[in-house]
């Protein structure tokens, strides 16, 4: 019998599920294998459990955290999708600022005390705080990234449907981008978290042009004391680095130092 | 059934083929209409909250988290904000550059929504995933064209989400002239597949219920406008400048919608592909305007579920215009670009059109350089209002003539018409009825 997927969405850009649709030459070939159970984004259907879930998005209310305990329950194996649900990705900047400054910067502070106050509909606006899946629940398997790579998706579906172990690198960015016989970003005058950053993107923001800014987290045993000096032998000041570690993997290597730059 | 006996409960909880999370509730009691509320239910999370303290270049590049499918059109309607403020001005390369990375996100946004959102409602199946065997010529065509936007937009950006050649004063890597060519070659072989598009959709039976409503969009006086523009309101056929965009959306919060609503001239207002045809169908392609009389849309044209098709004439107009832009390309070449910048103070606001209607930016930047303010006013957060409005005008029509699976499918068709994209306006959909 073919395995029964489903995917979900939780709070982020469901740019990872555009990217599954994206893989135009193969998804045919790919549904031939799997059994498409639940995808809000693409398909009307649902069913009472899952050999793979797939998560995508952070988790930022409690309803939501209790939405994916009760989707852990009945999963055998469960996927976090992208970097919201791997790491919290960039809006756990905002737990850095008071849930309530949050509101009142975005709705404004008097219609903010007035929906949030509304019985019915306040489960709603009970904003907690960013949190990774794993944080919430057990993860069986990681797709890093912002937005996820396809080919790491494609393999991690074969892989479960053949039985074998999916393998990920486990070195970073840096690796991969002196394979790819790029300019060193330092080199071209800015500074990159490449160094620190697990790889498996095959350092593709670099080899457009741009730099790392550590969408796929921070490789195993990073070392972030080196890395910490060598920005600040850049010049950054302590306010700059720690907006570049928050920008997008919530990396807190300057400890309470950091919180001088706090917005 | 007699029409005085019908009571439906419709909660429709997380419509499915949106992009994010919203519910209908519609509670019906003995044939009268007691409630109807779209509600949208998307988490929130704080974009306008947390850019505070990001340098110039890093904000297009982040605010682009807000939505997958629109990620293209967020990026560039920041740049352009950014750039407002910082005081840098592009060279027409860019802009050039810019209408076709925009264009390529049109492509890819529209030929997704209606083969793989909305014909299934047509056809009469959940998804498009029982197409593949029964209609498999479709469902391959549709990848084929698919595939060929999201080629395009990965030539010109470096990737197909989130891309990041595009930034500030111009492109950090051109593309390449080559693969322009590629791509030129692809689209003008692809236009058998492009009009076998517009004869499924001249299949399809669409709902003929009306609402008379606002239609805003940009509006250029030179060209179909879709990345640069005035604020154009069908009401008062006049536009004001991007700057002065909050005396159009004019935002207000309500409790069930974790989205803001929107209203200008009237209670609500359209953007959209609907809005943008209506508001400038003269300067449409002509192949364009051809298919939309092939399709039967004539402006003005009131009937929100003909949105569909206003995606499908949008389609044939950005397939011949991004042909005419490669060609300008490929006979003038491209220069590399000084893009270096000196962050400052300042404030602006920048708007470009995206496939689910007018999207504005605005940031502010203190002494430091580092974001102080922002605000982002998205498609789908000014359309929630229009969408309510519909629902509400529609309902009674559809109570005395439809059964309770019905009405709700006609109800979710309505919004998925609207193509929404709730992620981006919470940044946010749900329908209870209640």
């Amino acid at each position: 019998m073919k395995p029964k997927v489903a995917f979900f969405d939780f709070a982020s850009c469901e740019g990872c599920q555009l990217a599954v649709l994206n893989c135009e030459d193969i998804l045919l070939d790919l549904l031939a294998l799997v059994d498409i159970v639940e995808f809000r984004e693409a398909i009307t259907g649902t069913a009472p459990y899952y050999d793979v879930a797939f998560i995508e998005g952070s988790i930022n209310r409690e309803q939501d955290a209790e939405r994916l305990r009760d989707i852990r329950a009945r999963s055998a194996v469960l996927v976090a999708m992208g970097a919201c649900a791997c790491i919290g990705n960039v809006q756990a900047r905002s737990n850095f600022i008071a849930p309530a400054e949050n509101f009142k910067r975005v709705y404004g502070s008097e219609e903010r005390n007035q929906v949030q106050s509304d019985p019915e509909f306040w489960p709603l606006w009970a904003h907690t705080r960013v949190r990774a899946v794993r944080e919430v629940v057990k993860v069986d398997y990681e797709l890093r990234g912002c937005p996820l790579v396809p080919e790491e998706f494609v393999h991690l579906v074969k892989s479960l449907v053949a039985g074998t172990i999916p393998r990920f690198a486990a070195h970073a960015v840096c690796v991969e981008c002196k394979m790819h016989e790029n300019t060193c970003v330092f080199d071209r005058g800015d500074t990159c978290m490449g160094q620190i950053t697990r790889g498996g993107c095959q350092a593709i923001c670099i080899t457009n042009g741009y730099r790392c800014d550590g969408c796929r987290g921070l490789v195993p045993n990073a070392n972030m004391a080196a890395h910490l000096g060598l920005l600040q032998s850049k010049g950054l000041d302590n306010r700059e680095i720690a907006n570049r570690y928050r920008l997008f993997c919530s990396a807190e290597p300057l400890g309470r130092v950091g919180r001088s730059g706090h917005e | 059934m007699n029409k005085a006996s019908k009571t439906y409960n419709i909660d429709v909880h997380h419509v499915t083929r949106v992009e994010g999370h919203g519910n209908i509730r519609i509670n019906t009691r003995d044939g009268v209409v007691e409630e109807v509320k779209l509600c949208i239910v998307e988490a929130n999370r704080f974009f306008e909250s947390f850019t505070r303290g990001m340098m110039p270049q890093e904000i297009p590049w982040v605010v682009g988290r807000i939505c997958g499918i629109c990620c293209v059109g967020h990026q560039l309607s920041a740049t352009k904000a950014v750039e407002a403020a910082q005081g840098i001005t592009v060279s027409p390369q860019t802009v050039l550059l810019r209408k076709m990375l925009n264009e390529s996100q049109f492509l890819q946004s529209h030929v997704l929504h209606v083969y793989f959102l909305a014909v299934p409602d047509f056809v009469g199946v959940p998804s498009v995933l029982p197409l593949v065997k029964t209609h498999p010529e479709v469902v391959k065509r549709a990848l084929r064209l698919k595939k060929l936007a999201n080629d395009y937009t990965e030539m010109m950006g470096g990737r197909t989400l989130h891309p990041m050649s595009n930034t500030l004063k111009g492109w950090r890597r051109l593309p390449d002239l080559t693969r322009i060519e590629q791509i030129r070659d692809r689209l003008a072989a692809a236009v058998p597949d492009l009009l076998e598009t517009v004869a499924i959709v001249q299949t399809l039976k669409i709902p003929a219920y009306e609402r008379e409503t606002e239609f805003v969009s940009l509006k250029h006086p030179g060209e179909y406008a879709l990345y640069d523009g005035e604020v154009f309101s069908s009401v008062t056929q006049s536009g004001v400048p991007v700057h002065a965009y909050r005396e159009v959306t004019n935002e207000f919060t309500v409790a069930h919608s974790t989205t803001k609503w929107s209203r200008w001239h009237r209670d609500s207002y359209a953007v959209g592909a609907l809005a943008r045809v209506n508001n400038n169908f003269d300067q449409l392609h002509p192949e364009a305007r051809t298919v939309a009389e092939t399709l039967g849309l004539r402006v003005p044209c009131y009937n929100p579920y003909m949105n569909n098709v206003a995606q499908v004439v949008e389609v044939i107009h950005c397939a011949y215009n991004s042909l005419a832009m490669m060609e300008q390309v490929l006979n003038h070449g491209l220069q590399e670009e000084d893009i270096r910048h000196v962050p400052c103070s300042g404030r602006g606001s920048g708007a470009v059109e995206v496939p689910r209607g007018i999207l504005f930016h605005e940031y502010a930047f203190d002494e430091s350089g580092r974001c102080c303010d922002a605000n982002a006013i998205i498609p789908t957060s000014q359309n929630v209002n229009n969408i309510e409005q519909d629902m509400k005008a529609f309902v009674p029509l559809m109570l005395p003539v439809m059964s309770q699976e019905e009405l709700t499918l006609h109800m979710e068709m309505l919004l998925r018409a609207y193509d929404p994209c709730i992620s981006c306006s919470v940044h946010m959909l749900k329908v209870d009825f209640v």
